[in-house]
């Protein structure tokens, strides 16, 4: 636990062990499936990582995960089977991208909801302040002193 | 001894904070002038103080101390010099003294520099800011003391995680601490005018030199970072959406908003209200990435239950003051009374919309990094990473970028759209015909590209035909001397403008067109990748000062003419048995050649990965570019004027 406390600065550098993720052996054949291959696995996550995607890690998950993820591609599935193979067995913590399911709804929609209020609030504020009066600028009575004073100089 | 030293006054320290929060307070209320008065000289000490404790401490860390318990778990004699130093900040107590040597700085230096603030202003300033210090060094003396010793210390310390022993990064922790804290000031200002119940055009002037510098700070930090991201940690990658990213991003979106809307308070005493409400949630967000860095709540709910004392005490710190704060807010917001009239298309409402980008896409960035512990309060394990903020935050940018050029040149008051549109046909002529031009020679055909380097042109362009546009009419000799005399923080503004656009293109080109090739290279046998032959012309062992190294000679040729040698390395650290990979790059001005040496393969083979990468460069030389106009506008006349005011006698104002 100490530990964790301590890295929390280097957390990122903790969670992102360098190394070579992709092995040269695990590369496929066909560079049209590696493809599809690399595209699902920047959208899955290592699950022992933090915030690493299964394509950058080199933890042994990863590459258990990538390898099975070719499996997948060369037996014929499609991208969409695969994902859906992966979340099956780990859940959907190895999804990059939240799907829209339950809650979730909440955090797709918080920025563009938020936008629409704001522009509103903002147009409201424009359209009061385009129509208010130049207001006059009295002194303070502190500020007439003050002008007395630089007045005598 | 001397660290005993350090620690005692960091307790002198948190005392004279007290006097400072409290006495220049009641000053000020009851218009006590030498109550008051008392802030600068208490400021004055507190940082002395603190910065004695500061030298304590590193002192230990140089003399390799083990008998200090914190030295001993993040330091190694065999360390270079640099990396003893930056070992100090290298460490939760460590990193946590700093923040407050920097809180107590600015406020220092608020007290040096502000000559000129009326009196009452300054001592609640300056007392607000000393709160901060007290709730922090009380943070750091009762949670997180650096001084602690043990009682047999060992031959040798444990050293400091290799990935941190780099140069890029033994600079970065100071520079976004310099970021997040420098926004205290703003919150200082902000309470301080709550409390006094008034704001005007000067509050602007004053308020804005400490923001622009906190944002300069958190652009430098947030790059330096992105930039160790990209060299060390061996794919090329320069943003994750981590939170810890996210934690200095968040503050630096409420930066750059507070930056614009206090110029619209300035110059035309409107957004009163919103910009003190945004100062005090650029402030507050700080708070959060200080939270959510220290106390690794991010990682795991049960990691912060088992271990919370830390984590409570920043909410603790956190709650009170932004929900002091906001409360100030809504019992004296109304009193600000705004005057500025302008119309619904001005330079003014182009700040609003400017405000609402930017503050909006900050409040997605923080919805994503909590959503994982939101949904770990309801038992769901969910994932939140680079995709959704693509996807969700990437417009944001991408309509700012699309309206900057045409808010930015927009009259104060009421402005004719037509009439700055017109000014920019030439540079959206320019940026289109640079985006069909990318889209008709890339390779494959992706929109991120063309898209990217249009914004970027446009932006770039469109600052540019800003200041040209401020340089009046005549020959182009006059409008160039005219140009030369413009204030400077017309200056900055297109550095910074036109650094925001060299930085789009940077990304978009990086994400859009990166080469990967993985292979097991045989030594000797080149291999091809784009125009690049690449081969492996060895690997060697080396001895370095505290880790052993695998160097690998890689030889590029383009064309068959100009050839590069890269030296990739693999590094272990066998105090921490950790391993590093130090990449090799060759940075050039289109793209960078960028290869990492691998494990060996059967036959005396090499793993090597080899990147092109385009436009690398362009991401971090906009963001100096945006930081340098940062600065040059922190130069500006007004500032140095109204800092220089107090010293030099009131020689009758000019009429404007």
């Amino acid at each position: 636990m100490k530990r964790l406390i301590l890295s929390s600065l280097l957390a990122m550098s903790l969670s992102m062990s360098p190394a070579l993720a992709v092995n040269p052996d695990e590369v496929l054949g066909d560079p049209a499936l590696e493809q599809r291959a690399r595209d699902i696995s920047i959208d899955l996550r290592c699950v022992v990582c933090r915030g690493e995607n299964i394509d950058e890690s080199n933890a042994p998950i990863a590459r258990d995960l990538r390898l099975l993820v070719r499996e997948r591609l060369v037996e014929g599935d499609s991208n969409d089977e695969v994902v859906d193979f992966v979340v099956e067995r780990y859940g959907e913590y190895v999804l990059m991208k939240p799907n829209t399911s339950g809650a979730n709804v909440i955090l797709w929609a918080a920025g563009p909801v938020l936008l629409i209020v704001a522009l509103i609030a903002g147009g409201l504020y424009l359209r009061r302040r385009s129509q208010a009066k130049e207001t006059a600028v009295a002194l303070s009575s502190d500020e007439e002193a003050r002008l007395q004073e630089l007045l005598k100089d | 001894m001397i660290t005993e030293l350090g620690h005692f006054a960091l307790i002198l320290a948190l005392g004279v904070a007290v006097v400072q929060m409290i006495v220049p307070m009641i000053g000020a209320h009851k218009g006590w002038r030498g109550w008051m008065e008392m802030a600068v000289p208490a400021a004055t000490i507190q940082f002395l103080l603190v910065l004695g404790s500061f030298l304590a401490l590193t002192y230990a860390f140089v003399t390799s101390d083990f008998s200090v318990q914190l030295v001993t778990l993040n330091s190694h004699t065999a360390k270079p010099m640099l990396y003893k130093v930056s070992g100090v900040w290298g460490n939760h107590e460590g990193s946590m003294l700093l923040w407050v040597l920097i809180v107590a700085l600015f406020g220092a230096m608020a007290a040096w520099f502000g000559g000129n603030l009326p009196q009452r202003l300054k001592a609640r300033v300056l007392a607000v800011q000393s709160s901060i210090s007290v709730a922090f060094l009380a943070f750091v003396l009762f949670t997180s003391n650096p001084f602690i010793r043990i009682e047999q210390p060992p031959f040798d310390g444990r050293d400091l995680n290799p990935l941190l022993q780099d140069v890029g990064l033994a600079f970065h922790p100071p520079f976004l601490y310099l970021g997040y804290v420098g926004l205290s000031m703003a919150f200082s200002f902000a309470v301080a005018a709550l409390i006094e119940g008034r704001i005007d055009a000067a509050w602007g002037r004053w308020v804005r030199p400490w923001t622009l510098a906190a944002w300069i700070f958190l652009t430098i930090g947030i790059a330096l970072g992105s930039w160790w991201a990209y060299y060390e940690l061996g794919w090329g990658g320069f943003w994750f959406w981590d939170p810890v990213e996210n934690a200095s991003f968040m503050p630096w979106l409420f930066a750059a908003a507070l930056l614009h809307s206090a110029i619209v308070v300035e110059k035309r005493e409107s957004l009163k209200s919103w910009t003190i409400l945004l100062a005090i949630l650029a402030f507050g967000f700080s708070l959060i990435g200080t939270f959510i860095v220290r106390s690794g709540v991010i990682t795991s709910v049960h990691a912060f239950a088992s271990d919370p004392e830390r984590g409570v005490f920043i909410l603790l710190i956190l709650a009170l003051f932004t929900g002091g704060a906001l409360t100030l807010f809504a019992a004296r917001a109304n009193t600000m009374e705004a005057r500025g009239v302008f119309g619904f298309v001005s330079r003014e409402s182009a700040l609003v919309t400017n405000n609402i980008l930017l503050a909006v896409s900050s409040f997605v960035v923080f919805v994503g990094t909590i959503w994982p512990l939101i949904g770990e309060i309801f038992d769901r394990k969910i994932s939140v990473g680079p995709p959704f903020f693509e996807a969700a935050f990437t417009p944001f940018m991408v309509v700012l970028a699309l309206l900057l050029p045409i808010g930015s040149m927009l009259p104060w008051k009421r402005a004719k759209l037509g009439r700055v549109v017109k000014k920019l046909v030439p540079a959206f002529v320019l940026a289109v015909a640079v985006g069909s031009l990318v889209w008709a020679i890339q390779a494959d055909k992706t929109a991120l590209g063309p898209i990217g380097m249009f914004l970027g042109t446009w932006l770039v362009a469109g600052a540019f035909t800003d200041l040209a546009g401020r340089t009046g009419r005549g020959t182009i000799g006059n409008r160039l001397s005219r140009a030369t005399r413009l204030p400077r923080s017309d200056w900055g503004k297109l550095c910074a403008h036109a650094g925001f656009g060299i930085t789009i293109m940077g990304i978009s080109g990086l994400m859009a067109w990166s080469i990967e090739d993985i292979r097991v290279a045989q030594v000797g046998e080149p291999f091809q990748v784009s125009n690049y032959e690449v081969t492996l012309m060895g690997v060697g062992q080396e001895q370095g000062p505290n880790y052993m190294s695998t160097k690998a000679e890689i030889r590029v040729v383009r064309n068959g003419t100009s050839t590069t040698t890269l030296y990739p390395e693999k590094r272990v650290y066998p105090v921490q048995a950790m391993p590093t990979t130090e990449a090799a790059i060759a940075n050039g001005f289109w793209r960078d050649i960028y290869v990492v040496i691998g494990d060996p393969q059967a036959g005396g083979a090499w793993a090597v990965r080899t990147f092109i990468k385009p436009f690398a460069n362009w991401i971090w030389a906009g963001s100096i570019i945006m930081a340098l106009g940062g600065l040059i506008s922190l130069t500006d006349r007004r500032f140095r004027v109204a800092a220089g005011a107090a010293k030099t006698p009131m020689q009758g104002v000019p009429a404007e």
